[in-house]
Order: C-alpha cells, then sequence, then structure tokens
C-alpha cells in the first residue's frame, strides 16, 4: 500500500500510534491498570526487608523504647520528679521519688527515683515524656523489639530501663562523699545555679539544728568541709573540671 | 449597718463595706490580682509586693492587699493598667532572681502559687544572670517540718500564722536584706501542735514536711473529702491517697469548724492504718496466742459464748464502745445491745462517770448548745474540766482568735490552768471534780470574793457568754454550767475529748439513754423506741465502773469491746485488767493490737479506719458531718456496723438494715425527742465517783489529762509526728515541791493505789497545792496504774533522783 507518504514517517506514525494505543490500554482500560502495576514493578529494585535478619535502620529521631541515661561517673540522670509520668497521655509511667542519703546516692540533688517504671502495655511511644524530663534523663531509643509473651514483662522497671554503666563510671548508689570529691557540674547551665549536692541529709530536730545566718553561703561555695573542692558551677565559668583536678 | 464604700475595679462599679481591702473586694468582682503574702485569716502586711494596683490619683502602684478601698476612685489592675502589669512582672522577676528553680525535685511543684503565678504574670525571660544565693538545705525546723531558704520569697504567712494564729512564735524573720531568712530561735525547736498549717499555706516550696518528702504530685493522688477522727473537732480534712495509701492529709476549708487549718495530729496522724500493729484478720484465742480464724468461725465461737452467757441468767453480757466510732456504728451498736443482746449494760465512756451524768446527756442532745462561732463572739468564755490544746486543738485556735481579736476573757475553773495559761484571764482554782459547785456559785446571786467574783461581774456584764465543760469536770458541771450560760443568756457546751463521744451521745450509748435524747425510764421515750427496736430491757443498766467491778467478781461472761482499749484508757488499769482476765468471753471488735486485744481478748474481729469507709460523725457542737471512702482497708476488715448486723444475724437477729442508706434511714425515722429533756437541777447531783481527794495529809490528788501527741492507738507509726510530742511531766505546785523538796527536773516517783510513774517534775504555780498534774496515756504505764478500783487517783510523792536532765549528761 502506497499512500504516497515517506517510509521513514509512516514507521514513525505507526510507532506513535502504537505507543498511544498501548497507553491508552494501559491507562484506560481496567484490565491495562491491572497489568500496569506488576509492569511498572518490574522496573524497580528488591524493596523485601530480611527482617529479622537484617533489620534496616530507622529514622533519626525514631520513637522507641526509653531508657534512663546517666552521667559519665554513672550517676543517675533522673531526679524522680515524676514530670513524665505527669506529661504521660496513656497513664503508663509510675514514678516514686525518694531521698539521696549520704551513704546512698543515686542522683545529684536531692530526689532521686526509688522506683521507676514504663507499662508498655500502655505506652503509646508518642514521646512527650521525654519533652517533658528536665533532665535529659528519659530519652527512646531505637529499639523497638521489646515485645514478650506476658503482659507483666512488659511493664519495665528501672533495672531493665537504665543505660549501662559507663566505662570508667561506677553503678549506683554511690557515696555523697565520692560525688563530692569529683566535684562534676552536673547540670552545666549558665544563669541558673544547678542544685547543689545537698540533699537527704536532714538532721533530726533535737538537738535543736542552728538555722542562722552563721550557715548562709551566700558566695556559691559549698559549706566547708576541708575536702570539697569549690562549686565549679561560677557564672561563665568551666563546667567541666579544671586539668589536673581529680575526676 | 457599716458604713459602704462605691468605687471601680478594672472599670466595673462595686460598693463594699468601708475598710475591705482592695483585694477582696477584686475577689467579689472575679478578678484575681496576683498575690504571695496576702491571707484572708492573717493580718495584711504586704511583705512580697506582688498585688501592684494602680490607682486614680496615686502617684506609683499601691499594694492591693494592705490599702483598703476609698470611695469614687478608679483601682485598675494589671487586666488594664500597663503600670499594674509592669510592677507585677518586675517583683515576679525579682522573686525569682534568687529561686533555685528546682521545681523538679520540689514537693511544692504543680500546686505551687509562684509557679502558677509566674507562668500567668511573669516575664518569660529573666535577666538575672549572676550566681544565686544558696543556703544550706533543707534544714529540719522540727521533726516534720523541713525548711528550704532558697526557695522562701519572704511572704512572712508562717511567721504570721505562729504568731497571730496558733501562738508559738518559734519561727521568725532574721537578719535584713538578701540575707533575711525564716529561722528558729536557736535554742527552741519549732514545737506546736499547728506546724503542719504553715505547710500548707507556705506559697513555694520553703517548707515541706518530711512525712510528704517526694511521696507523690498533686495530679497523681485521688482527693476524698473526709472528716478527721481524732478528736471531737471535727475538722474538714482532704484525703489524698496513692495507689491505695494514704500519702497525705490537708485541711480542707470550712470556715464554721476549723477555718482553714487543722492540728499536727489530724493532718499527719493516720499512718496507724498500716501500722504492723494493725488487726487485719479475725482471730481466735488458742491458749496465749491470737490464731488467724475465718470470720464464719469467729461468728459462731460469739454465738456459743453468747448464748451460753444468756442462759447463765440475765445481766452477764455488757457492752463497752470506745468514742471513736462513726454514728452509724454508734446507732447500731446502741440497737444491738439493746434489741440483740437485750442488755442496758452499755456506755461509751472510757471515765466513770458519775450515774447523774445520764440525766445531763439526754439533756444535751436536742438543745441549741454553743458552737465555734458562740465561742468566737463571746466576751467571757469559762472552760471547765478541759484544756482545749490538748484535747481540742481547733477549740483552742477559735479561744485564742477571740482573745485576740476582741480580747475575749477566758475563764478556767479547775485545779490547773494547762495549756490556757497564756490566754486565761482569771483562774478559779477548784478541787478537782468539784468545778460544778464553783459554776454554781457563779451563777447564784451570794457575793464572792477573789477572783470568782471578779469572773461573775464579768459575767453580769457581758452579753452571751459561752461555758464550755470537759470531760474531767465533775458531776453535775453539765447542768451546772447549763445554769450559768442561761442566767447570762449565753451558750454551753459540753466538749468530750474523743471523735465520737457526741454522736455516741445522740446514739443512747449509755447505760439508761436511748437515741434521740431519750430516757430508758420515760414511759413515752420507750414507746417511741420500741417501735422501731421491738422490747427494751425493763431496768437501767450499769456503766463502765459497774461493768468493771462486776465482771472483775465474776458476774460477767461477755464483754463486748467495741475501739476501746479498757487495760489502758479505763480510769482504773487494775480494775479493768482484773475484769477483762475474769471474764469468760472478750470480744473485742478494733482497728490495732492493743493492751486489752494482745493480753484479754478471745475473739478479735478487724474493723475499718476512718479513711477506709463512709459515715457520719458529729463534732462536739452537735454538728453532723458525712466522709468518705478514701482508700480499700485490708481485704478482711468489715465497719463497725456491719460486723454488729452479722452478729446480730447469727444470733437470730435482724438489726432491720443491711446497708448505709437503710441504716441512716433508720436513724431518721427514729429522730430525736420534740423537747429535750430538762436538765437536772444542780442540787439532784451526787458527787462524783474518783474525785474526792484523800485527806489524810500524807498524800496529793492526781489530775490524769490526756496530751494530745500521746501513746494513743492511733498515732501507732507516725513517728515523726510522735517526735514532737511534750515530753511526760509531773506538774506541781510550788509548795508541794518544797514540802516534798522537789526541785524543777528531779526524777519524782508518783506511787498510786496500784502502781507507780516516774516523771520529771515541773513546778507550775498554776496547780492546786495537793494537787499533781500527770498526762494520761503518755508513759509505759497509763495514769490509770496510780488510781484505786473506784478510779480515785491519789498518790504520795518520792524524789527519785534530782535534776534528771544533769545525770544524764
Amino acid at each position: 500500500m502506497d499512500i504516497g507518504l515517506p517510509p521513514a514517517l509512516v514507521t514513525t506514525l505507526t510507532f506513535v500510534v502504537l505507543v498511544v494505543l498501548a497507553w491508552l490500554l494501559l491507562t484506560r482500560s481496567v484490565l491495562g491498570r491491572g497489568f500496569s502495576v506488576p509492569l511498572r514493578n518490574i522496573l524497580r529494585g528488591n524493596e523485601t526487608a530480611q527482617y529479622p535478619e537484617k533489620p534496616r535502620p530507622v529514622a533519626p529521631r525514631f520513637h522507641g523504647r526509653h531508657q534512663l541515661n546517666r552521667y559519665a561517673d554513672g550517676l543517675e540522670k533522673c531526679i524522680g520528679c515524676e514530670l513524665c509520668a505527669w506529661a504521660c497521655p496513656a497513664d503508663a509511667i509510675y514514678v516514686q521519688g525518694a531521698d539521696n542519703t549520704a551513704e546512698a546516692r543515686y542522683s545529684p540533688g536531692e530526689r532521686y527515683a526509688e522506683d521507676y517504671q514504663i507499662n508498655f502495655n500502655r505506652c503509646i511511644l508518642c514521646g512527650l515524656c521525654i519533652e517533658a524530663c528536665p533532665t535529659r534523663a528519659l530519652t527512646m531509643t531505637h529499639d523497638y523489639e521489646f515485645s514478650a509473651p506476658h503482659r507483666r514483662d512488659l511493664v519495665w522497671t528501672k533495672d531493665r530501663l537504665l543505660a549501662p554503666v559507663p566505662p570508667g563510671g561506677d553503678d549506683t548508689p554511690h557515696t555523697d562523699r565520692e560525688v563530692r570529691r569529683r566535684g562534676l557540674n552536673y547540670y552545666g547551665g549558665l544563669a541558673v545555679t544547678p542544685p547543689t549536692l545537698h540533699g537527704g541529709r536532714f538532721k533530726p530536730a533535737a538537738p535543736a539544728p542552728a538555722a542562722r545566718a552563721g550557715e548562709v553561703v551566700p558566695t556559691g561555695e559549698l559549706p566547708a568541709a576541708d575536702e570539697l573542692p569549690p562549686d565549679p558551677a561560677t557564672v561563665g565559668g568551666p563546667t567541666r573540671p579544671e586539668p589536673g583536678r581529680d575526676r | 449597718m457599716t458604713e459602704q464604700v462605691t468605687f471601680t475595679i478594672d472599670g466595673q462599679e462595686i460598693t463594699v463595706p468601708k475598710g475591705t481591702l482592695i483585694i477582696r473586694a477584686a475577689e467579689e468582682l472575679g478578678i484575681i490580682v496576683p498575690r504571695f503574702c496576702d491571707h484572708p485569716l492573717l493580718d495584711p502586711v504586704g511583705a512580697c509586693r506582688q498585688c501592684m494596683v494602680e490607682i486614680e490619683g496615686m502617684p506609683k502602684p499601691m499594694m492591693a492587699c494592705t490599702t483598703t478601698v476609698m470611695p469614687d476612685k478608679a483601682v485598675k489592675t494589671h487586666l488594664t493598667s500597663e503600670l499594674a502589669r509592669k510592677g507585677q512582672e518586675g517583683t515576679l522577676e525579682f522573686l525569682l532572681i534568687n529561686h533555685p528553680l528546682d521545681c523538679p525535685m520540689c514537693d511544692k511543684g504543680g500546686e505551687c502559687p509562684l509557679q502558677d503565678q509566674a507562668l500567668a504574670h511573669g516575664s518569660n525571660a529573666s535577666r538575672f544572670i549572676d550566681q544565686k544565693r544558696r543556703y544550706d538545705k533543707p534544714v529540719a525546723v522540727s521533726q516534720q517540718i523541713l525548711l528550704d531558704r532558697e526557695r522562701c520569697v519572704l511572704c512572712a504567712r508562717c511567721t504570721r500564722f505562729s504568731e497571730q494564729i496558733s501562738g508559738d512564735p518559734f519561727i521568725e524573720l532574721f537578719e535584713r536584706g538578701a540575707l533575711e531568712q525564716v529561722a528558729i530561735y536557736e535554742d527552741e525547736p519549732y514545737e506546736s501542735y499547728f506546724s503542719g498549717n504553715v505547710i500548707q499555706i507556705c506559697p513555694v516550696g520553703a517548707l515541706t514536711s518530711t512525712s510528704y518528702r517526694f511521696r507523690a504530685r498533686p495530679f497523681d493522688v485521688v482527693t476524698t473529702p473526709s472528716v478527721c477522727d481524732h478528736c471531737s473537732a471535727g475538722c474538714t480534712l482532704t484525703v489524698q491517697s496513692r495507689r491505695g495509701e494514704i500519702q497525705r492529709q490537708l485541711a480542707r476549708t470550712n470556715m464554721a469548724v476549723n477555718e482553714a487549718w487543722n492540728c499536727d495530729k489530724g493532718r499527719f496522724g493516720f499512718p496507724h492504718l498500716t501500722a504492723a500493729t494493725r488487726i487485719t484478720e479475725p482471730k481466735l484465742r488458742d491458749g496465749d496466742a491470737l490464731v488467724t480464724a475465718s470470720w464464719t468461725d469467729v461468728l459462731r465461737r460469739i454465738r456459743s459464748a453468747v448464748t451460753a452467757a444468756r442462759e447463765a441468767g440475765p445481766g452477764r453480757i455488757a457492752v463497752v464502745t470506745g468514742s471513736r466510732l462513726a454514728d452509724e456504728d454508734a446507732y447500731a451498736a446502741s440497737k444491738y445491745a439493746r434489741a440483740v443482746l437485750g442488755t442496758d449494760d452499755v456506755d461509751h465512756r472510757t471515765r466513770f462517770a458519775p450515774a447523774s451524768e445520764r440525766d445531763e446527756l439526754a439533756g444535751i442532745v436536742g438543745r441549741d448548745t454553743a458552737t465555734y462561732a458562740d465561742v468566737e463572739r463571746a466576751g467571757v468564755i469559762v472552760v471547765a474540766g478541759l484544756d482545749p490544746e490538748e484535747e481540742v486543738p481547733i477549740l483552742h485556735l477559735r479561744l485564742r482568735k477571740a482573745w485576740r481579736n476582741h480580747q475575749a476573757r477566758i475563764v478556767v475553773v479547775g485545779p490547773h490552768l494547762g495549756t490556757l495559761a497564756d490566754l486565761a484571764w482569771r483562774h478559779v482554782v477548784t478541787a478537782p471534780g468539784t468545778e460544778a459547785a464553783v459554776l454554781a456559785q457563779l451563777a447564784g446571786d451570794g457575793p464572792l470574793d477573789g477572783s470568782a467574783g471578779e469572773v461573775a461581774e464579768a459575767l453580769r456584764e457581758v452579753d452571751a457568754p459561752v461555758v464550755l465543760v470537759g470531760e474531767r469536770a465533775g458531776a453535775g458541771s453539765i447542768s451546772a454550767a447549763a445554769a450559768l450560760a442561761a442566767a447570762g443568756d449565753g451558750g454551753v457546751a459540753y466538749v468530750p475529748r474523743r471523735a465520737g463521744a457526741r454522736g455516741a451521745i445522740e446514739a443512747g450509748l449509755a447505760a439508761g439513754l436511748l437515741p434521740g435524747g431519750r430516757r430508758l425510764d420515760d414511759a413515752d421515750d420507750r414507746a417511741a423506741i420500741e417501735e422501731h427496736w421491738g422490747a427494751l430491757p425493763a431496768e437501767r443498766g450499769r456503766d463502765l465502773h459497774a461493768i468493771l467491778t462486776d465482771a472483775a467478781a465474776g458476774r460477767i461472761d461477755v464483754l463486748h469491746l467495741i475501739g476501746v482499749d479498757l487495760a489502758r484508757d479505763a480510769p482504773s488499769a487494775e480494775l479493768a485488767r482484773a475484769a477483762l482476765a475474769k471474764v469468760g468471753t472478750v470480744i473485742v471488735q478494733d482497728l490495732a493490737r492493743t493492751e486489752t486485744v494482745a493480753g484479754f481478748a478471745d475473739v478479735v474481729l478487724p474493723a475499718a479506719g476512718r479513711q477506709e469507709r463512709a459515715g457520719t460523725t458529729t463534732n462536739w457542737e452537735g454538728r453532723r458531718q458525712r466522709f468518705a471512702r478514701a482508700i480499700d482497708g485490708p481485704d478482711l476488715v468489715q465497719e463497725d456496723w456491719e460486723i454488729l448486723v452479722q452478729i446480730a444475724a447469727i444470733l437470730g437477729k435482724d438489726l432491720g438494715f443491711s446497708d448505709l442508706a437503710a441504716l441512716r434511714a433508720e436513724v431518721e425515722r427514729v429522730g430525736r425527742r420534740a423537747t429535750p429533756h430538762p436538765l437536772p437541777t444542780v442540787d439532784e447531783v451526787v458527787p462524783a465517783v474518783g474525785t474526792a481527794a484523800d485527806d489524810d495529809g500524807a498524800g496529793v490528788t492526781v489530775v490524769a489529762r490526756p496530751l494530745l501527741l500521746d501513746h494513743g492507738t492511733m498515732l501507732t507509726g507516725a513517728t515523726d509526728l510522735l517526735a514532737t510530742a511534750r515530753p511526760a511531766t509531773v506538774a506541781l505546785s510550788p509548795a508541794d515541791a518544797a514540802a516534798h523538796d522537789i526541785a524543777a527536773g528531779d526524777l519524782v516517783e508518783v506511787a498510786g493505789a496500784n502502781g507507780s510513774l516516774t516523771l520529771p517534775a515541773v513546778l507550775a504555780p498554776d496547780v492546786l497545792s495537793g494537787t499533781v498534774v500527770v498526762p494520761t496515756n503518755s508513759t509505759d504505764e497509763p495514769a490509770g496504774v496510780l488510781a484505786d478500783r473506784d478510779g480515785r487517783l491519789t498518790a504520795t510523792l518520792t524524789k527519785v533522783s534530782s535534776d534528771a536532765a544533769e545525770e544524764v549528761a
């Protein structure tokens, strides 16, 4: 058949018509739309995750299970303030505060968490708790593999939630004396004076405690005790111990 | 009517009485000016400078809490005035300069006015970049109060409370300027029965309690309204619990009763519910030991004991209830004794009361007796046989308020002044038990000399005096007091110590008494009660003294004790112990393993505590208040009325109710007598048992007076509270001390009929010569060991050693 057109043009037109027909078939017809999916995916790479053999990395700010952090020397950051429990919309956190004592110090300041429980049956991993935490004690890890055969096993207590002791640190409790000797500034703030290490040391009423101005320490130093270094929390000063001082 | 002043606040016109503070007027309009130092029950001081408002025509912002209203002025608060808003913001920034901002570890966090107002009215940022002032923290100002001076904003609420309300100014502001701080006097610990209130009114976390320290947060406690069960004051409380455990108790504002205060006993005295001595399951005696049994077993045991006693003859069963019962329990116990056991041998008192007192108690019910408001208004208040601070502390605060506000003249009738020493205007000294005679004389027209004459004069001058009669006033005191009050058109009130005493009187829990102020020997009264209860015992029964005497003689087989520790609390410990040992079956229904339970009980029934149940209680005024269940008790405890219903059922009787609503409905139906019985005339009364002085000259009469914080069952476990208890001493007059060669601080042996107490001596000029005052229950053995079998307290004094303090040192 000669219709008087150059063969090259006929070939091109035929190709165009075929392409258009194929496109119409694939996009307009039911059958075509059905086939288009595997056809498209034939061209893509393999999406199958080899879980659990090769778990994929999660997003950097993924909300995984919680962790209670420690300072470098092993003291717990958690002060048992219950703000996480307060923030929790699922009522999944239980905290019981208690007093640090001179013999058993778990955290800087007066208060620590004697009991800390997160009930992962209830937890919705929303992360409001870690936003509420004033000391960054509570953070969320990338771990999401914590299912359990019993509900009871999903109530995590402090022994499981606490981060491992950092190298060079000691597990809690520490003694007040050790902590003071290290002279660390646990809070590192500038304008806000960190809470002192005092706490849990209130003396009983008898004999009458001396509460007069003689005990005032307006300079920011801790009350005199021979071995204590000066409080490093001075304004704008070093937030780390000076070189040469005992760690 | 007082002069009215009209002015505007934020453009809204308001008319208030002249002299009103601007901050109060603003509150009426619903405008809340931020404040820290202002408290409606404390005098204005203007210490915190937070409540600045702008007043038209004034060059500077003024303090709304110290400025009174002025006619036609325009007051602008922070809502409409930039000047006031900026001033308040600046003040908050200043207050926060030295505030440590350790809110996360502070017990006040979450309910802190400073937190709230800093958020509502403060600036977002602070310009302060320097080192904050630092103090040693926390300092224990007493065993139960901790002071954190860094957090203090120097509002002086605590120091004003101590000075103006409780009158224990041990806590004060010291130093000046940046170093100004709350502190206690160096040599004196902060010892006050009302110290817990300063924790509650502190607007920051500077004062916190040791018992609530780091226990909970406001959001995770369950709050239940309750009424205190420690004394007859009837303070309204807030019980806060977490996971079924009480964390703390707070005073709940009730201006008619406790205003906004309560005492430390009411605030901190709840650990007995979880103490190791708590009875949590039914027990039966097996030899020397009490062994756990089922409810079925104990009920069967009771049935066999009661049946055997009935067969043995009449009058072999008696019921003694303490005065801690709720009104519903008291009614159930009253009906149980009369309608189920068929005995009128019932008594709610733990003292040997004179027989005539029955008529007086019957006469009180339904009568308009004095109230807190009457006490607050009265010009003259006569107090007989009562030490309010030790027995009903909130009444003491009212007396003090009357004394402070309008110099009310407080007259003490009795052998000593006790804790009213600071407030008393006159002391009419009488021998113990003879208060009625003095009250009758004061009411009479006869000439009187000395302080009695002045008192009689004062009583004639004032309108509406108030006469308060306590448990220790002798026979006839209530009648005599009523006559005295009536003569001056005033009010009278019987002020028992324990919380359930007035409710027990209303329920007829005494021999010869029936519910609603009725008497067993009155035909109409009997008929009214028999309509609901069935047949009543024919004869008037025995009171505590007769019950114990007969029991000791082996004439009683079953003694049912409900919430009473007779071995310690009976006036004669010797008689009580002999009686309990002799009685075949002692059934004890109680909260804790008391001496009676441990030593004498054969059947022990665990009862629910106040916070573990709902109910009603009547305070000394006769004011009924409901309380709600705050926590669950131990699994096997039951409410006292429930236990009685079950005992009745196993004995084949129906008490007629099986729930609280039905019980209350029956109490309502029984109601009160239409017109109260008249109080007996004063000369009808007979001398009291147990108060006659030994007149052979060698001995002294002993007055046993309870201290607020003592070895009571309901203070077990409250160690911090008990550490603030006043020491047990023997108070005697200087004359007696000289006669026995005793100096202050000497250890003195007070030897009575059946035992002795060794106590340090205190010389008290207000104590009647020939009389010594000892605490009832603050020693290892109660003061009851001094008494003979009639409850008479006489003793001889022997110096054991001089100046005990030095020896210890």
